[in-house]
């Protein structure tokens, strides 16, 4: 027994299961990062008062970062885009972008975290860098998952392609669009945290 | 049960997806790029100038809107998106705004205990 | 439409899942992916839950009847640090308050409504073979599991299970002992469940829809799984988010919901301080209140099959109940601060919440009227799954109208937080959902297992419980508006103003005690049925739904022939048709 739709669009919706699938998980993604938003702008407009961003953390190497993870958000595009054109060998060269990227932003977020640790500025320190720590950090986990599935998608996962390019290729559409994701919720934070 | 299955022909999968297309698709994909780039170093830059709160956050998330809208339209395909997503994510943003919204409102409206600073408390008192 | 295959067998099966090969034991019982399997699964994890939660509360009654008197028989059970003598302390009756509420809530209804009766019922409902994504259908009964785990586990932690009440509101929450970081770690595995439980429903409703299944074409229950699973969807993250910013108060020394100069036992606090502890209730109550609309949704649709198909009778008003529930769905979102009415709010946002707020009683009357004028005239059957059903009608009413007092600000403010609103709740979810629950569980278990269950234990099951529910909750009504605050651990025996209505407290519990005892017909029939039952075929209740076209039980891919709906869901008594039904699926 099949599921239909997996990768054959239904007539009436013209989707398939996993295109509706992950746009729902991601609603449901926006808000949980809303939910975090929320409760930085209460705590912040609550304060008596709350240092400019640039004031804590480091502008540069956040900047530095967000050009990375923008640039993994096109590698992983081009990535889909190669399927598309079933060029296989093109694909792997930019999915493997994508994730060094990804890797690239965890490192550069690792030396941020351990210099305002090495300096005493952990999460209890301030409320500011609770909101910092706690949205980064969640964040940075949503860089990770989506490494580990285009990292699959990458290695093991690409067997599908020999017998089911369709599927496959809709596969890493579904999971580019999550790399997206948080590559958009990166450009909201970005300033949030940073330059305000 | 005749199960509903997807034709493997290699091309011409997605409506409208042939080879040229994707082409077209390369390009915008690369302007897209040289924008949200551009759209960051004008973002830093700006904040460079220290404008007040008020400014400087409408200023941010007008440029930061603008970037999400680019990600969001083409990378993620919403400029060709099917109705029903495009409506789930309607839905979404509508509640993400009421989640952002109404507790501010809320504690602005409200009548708070201004915080008052504590004395020493008298030691060993056990509170029932 | 037709289509050609596009697996390739000749190749091996990459991502598909096995269906050549006969299923291991493992494979087949445990970790499967048959949505069937997973709805039983669910169901009797969610009934046991049911059963343990109730059982904290019938130990809990005890104290509530006879305050500081040991509990015989199995007072000692419990040890000194929860019961010293026998006698409860005020600590172990927090520990069971808030346990009794988070379990019923989220281990209990949660599970057997959506995850039991969506899984089940639903794909056979709607024509399919199986859900949209059956693999993450099984994951997310496995986080459902492992939640629960967490939750039991943190009884045996130093300091027991989290004592905060279900709702967990920060300071308190923020200060307690361990087994409240337990709490929200298991939720953090119970929202993920539901989350993907969310989209898999969504997605399977939407695309697996049988040919000529239009979606107004599709049976009530449909639709009330359908909204459900977008207020899972969109209400639980925020939670979750919440979840994480109390564990990191907790763990990290953050103070999200710390205000600064908190005193604890005489001492002042050095955590950063600025913090803001309402936010926590507006983080937990933008979910929470969805969560009441999805104990709640389920429910309707359960009564409303139950009621089309004993009446013999289309239901009344499909249509407007359609438009309603969506219109209740998105309101769902807008009203959740009619539960922090106390919190200081001002009066432009208490005239805001107070307005949706009576807003969204009207389609959930609109709903409920319909089901009522849905029994008009029809040619009523009174068998146990209708019994609960109708009895569902008349309890729902009695628990919502109790609501409307409360979403009003200014009657809330002498009723907020008493037994009012305890008694309110308790209607709406107990005599009314569980009702309905019930139904179903009496209605679904011949198409699980291919028996009947025993009416005469069914309806004796039935009485007994109905009777001893209003026994419990009617007096707290009156206990609620005499003043008498929630969660006291004496039930208010402190209090002057309490004395004329402390005998209530008697009332309820021995109420409590004999509906434990008539639980035991029903468990006792629930498993005697599966071997001794009436054995029965596709359509033992004559009902015009697609999931009576299946097998009693139904095979691996539920329909031997793909079904096609020709009409809509409620077809009873169509003049000139040779019978009282017309099934959706069958051809003209």
């Amino acid at each position: 027994m099949d599921i239909p739709y997996t990768f054959q669009e239904r007539r009436d919706t013209g989707l398939t299961n996993g295109k509706i699938g992950i746009w729902l998980f991601l609603a449901s993604e926006v808000m949980l990062f809303g939910a975090l938003f929320a409760s930085y702008i209460l705590i912040r407009t609550g304060s008596p008062s709350w240092p400019r961003g640039d004031t804590v953390l480091d502008v540069y190497l956040a900047t530095f970062n967000t050009i990375v993870l923008i640039t993994s958000s096109v590698t992983m595009v081009m990535a889909w885009a190669s399927l598309m054109r079933r060029k296989f060998g093109t694909f792997r060269l930019y999915m493997g972008a994508t994730i060094l990227l990804g890797a690239v932003f965890l490192v550069v977020k690792y030396f941020e975290y351990s210099h305002h640790f090495a300096i005493g500025e952990g999460p209890s320190h301030s409320n500011f860098l609770a909101v910092y720590y706690t949205l980064t950090g969640l964040h940075m986990l949503h860089v990770f998952g989506g490494m580990v599935v285009n990292a699959y998608f990458w290695g093991p996962g690409s067997k599908l392609y020999q017998t089911n390019p369709v599927w496959f290729t809709n596969r890493v559409e579904h999971s580019g669009l999550f790399w997206h994701f948080v590559d958009l919720v990166w450009i909201f934070l970005f300033p949030t945290l940073y330059l305000l | 049960m005749s199960s509903d299955h997807g034709a493997t022909s290699d091309h011409a999968d997605h409506a409208g997806h042939d080879p040229a297309d994707i082409d077209r698709h390369v390009k915008v994909y690369i302007t897209v790029f040289v924008a949200l780039m551009i759209l960051t170093v004008v973002t830093v830059a700006i904040s460079r100038f220290h404008l007040s709160v008020p400014i400087a956050v409408t200023v941010a998330l007008f440029v930061a809107i603008v970037k999400g809208s680019l990600v969001a339209g083409y990378f993620m395909h919403l400029v060709s998106e099917k109705k029903l997503i495009l409506a789930v994510l309607a839905l979404t943003v509508a509640f993400f705004f009421v989640l952002l919204a109404l507790p501010v409102l809320t504690h602005s409206d409200g009548f708070w205990i201004p915080e008052v600073v504590v004395e020493q408390p008298h030691t060993g008192a056990e509170h029932k | 439409m037709s289509h050609p295959t596009g697996v390739d067998h000749s190749k091996p099966h990459a991502a598909h899942e096995v269906h050549h090969e006969e299923l291991g034991f493992w494979r087949k019982y445990v970790f499967s992916t048959d949505h069937k399997v997973i709805g039983i699964q669910y169901a009797v994890t969610g009934m046991l839950f049911l059963l343990f939660g109730f059982t904290l509360m019938m130990i809990m009654r005890w104290q509530l009847a006879y305050p500081g008197v040991p509990l015989p028989l199995i007072g000692g059970l419990f040890g000194d640090a929860r019961m010293p003598g026998g006698t409860m302390l005020p600590e172990f009756y927090n520990e069971l308050g808030a346990m009794h509420g988070t379990i019923m809530v989220f281990l209990g209804v949660v599970p057997l409504a959506v995850g039991g009766f969506g899984n089940f019922v639903l794909p056979l409902q709607i024509g399919a073979p199986d859900m949209a994504f059956p693999k993450i259908n099984m994951a997310s009964y496995w986080c459902l599991v492992l939640g629960g785990l967490t939750m039991l586990g943190s009884f045996f932690v130093p300091g027991g299970a989290a004592q905060s009440g279900w709702t967990s509101y920060a300071p308190l929450s923020v200060i307690a002992g361990t087994g409240q970081t337990w709490w929200l770690v298991g939720m953090i595995f119970l929202i993920t469940s539901s989350l993907l439980g969310a989209l898999n429903f969504l997605t399977t409703t939407i695309q697996l829809r049988a040919k000529g299944l239009t979606f107004m074409r599709f049976p009530f229950f449909v639709w009330s799984q359908f909204v459900t699973s977008f207020l899972l969807l969109l209400a639980f993250p925020p939670l979750e988010a919440a979840g994480v910013m109390q564990l990191m108060d907790r763990v990290a020394g953050t103070s999200f919901f710390m205000p600064s100069g908190l005193v604890v036992s005489g001492q002042v606090l050095t955590n950063a301080g600025g913090g803001n502890a309402v936010l926590w209730q507006h983080l937990f109550w933008f979910l929470a209140h969805p969560e009441v609309y999805v104990l709640i949704l389920p429910a309707f649709g359960i009564v409303a099959e139950i009621i089309a198909n004993n009446t013999r009778k289309p239901l009344w008003g499909y249509r407007a109940m359609v438009y309603s529930l969506v219109f209740l769905g998105f309101m769902s979102f807008i009203v959740w601060a009619h539960h922090m009415f106390m919190t200081g709010m001002g009066t432009a946002m208490a005239a805001f919440f107070q307005t949706t707020t009576m807003i969204i009683s009207i389609p959930s009357v609109v709903i409920l009227t319909s089901l009522l004028l849905s029994l008009w005239g029809g040619s009523i059957r009174f068998n146990t799954p209708m019994l609960f059903a109708t009895a569902f009608l008349p309890m729902f009413g009695i628990g919502g109208l109790t609501g409307l007092p409360l979403g009003l600000n200014i009657s809330d403010i002498p009723l907020h937080d008493t037994y009012y609103v305890i008694a309110h709740f308790h209607y709406v979810v107990a005599p009314g959902t569980i009702f309905g629950l019930m139904a179903g569980i009496y209605y679904w278990y011949p198409k699980a297992t291919g028996r009947r269950m025993n009416e005469t234990l069914g309806k004796i099951h039935f009485a007994g419980t109905l009777v001893c529910m209003n026994v419990v909750f009617m007096p707290m009504f009156i206990v609620g508006l005499a003043g008498v605050s929630r969660r006291l651990f004496d039930a208010g025996s402190g209090y002057d103003f309490a004395q004329g209505t402390m005998h209530w407290n008697v009332v309820s519990s021995w109420g409590a005690w004999i509906m434990g005892l008539f639980q035991i017909p029903f468990i006792f029939n629930f498993f005697y049925s599966i071997w001794n039952g009436e054995k029965v075929g596709a359509n033992p209740w004559e009902a015009t739904t697609i999931e009576w076209a299946a097998p009693s039980p139904p095979p691996h891919g539920n329909f031997a022939t793909e079904p096609q709906a020709y009409r809509g869901p409620y077809e009873y008594s169509v003049p000139g048709a040779a019978k009282d039904f017309t099934p959706q699926h069958e051809a003209s």
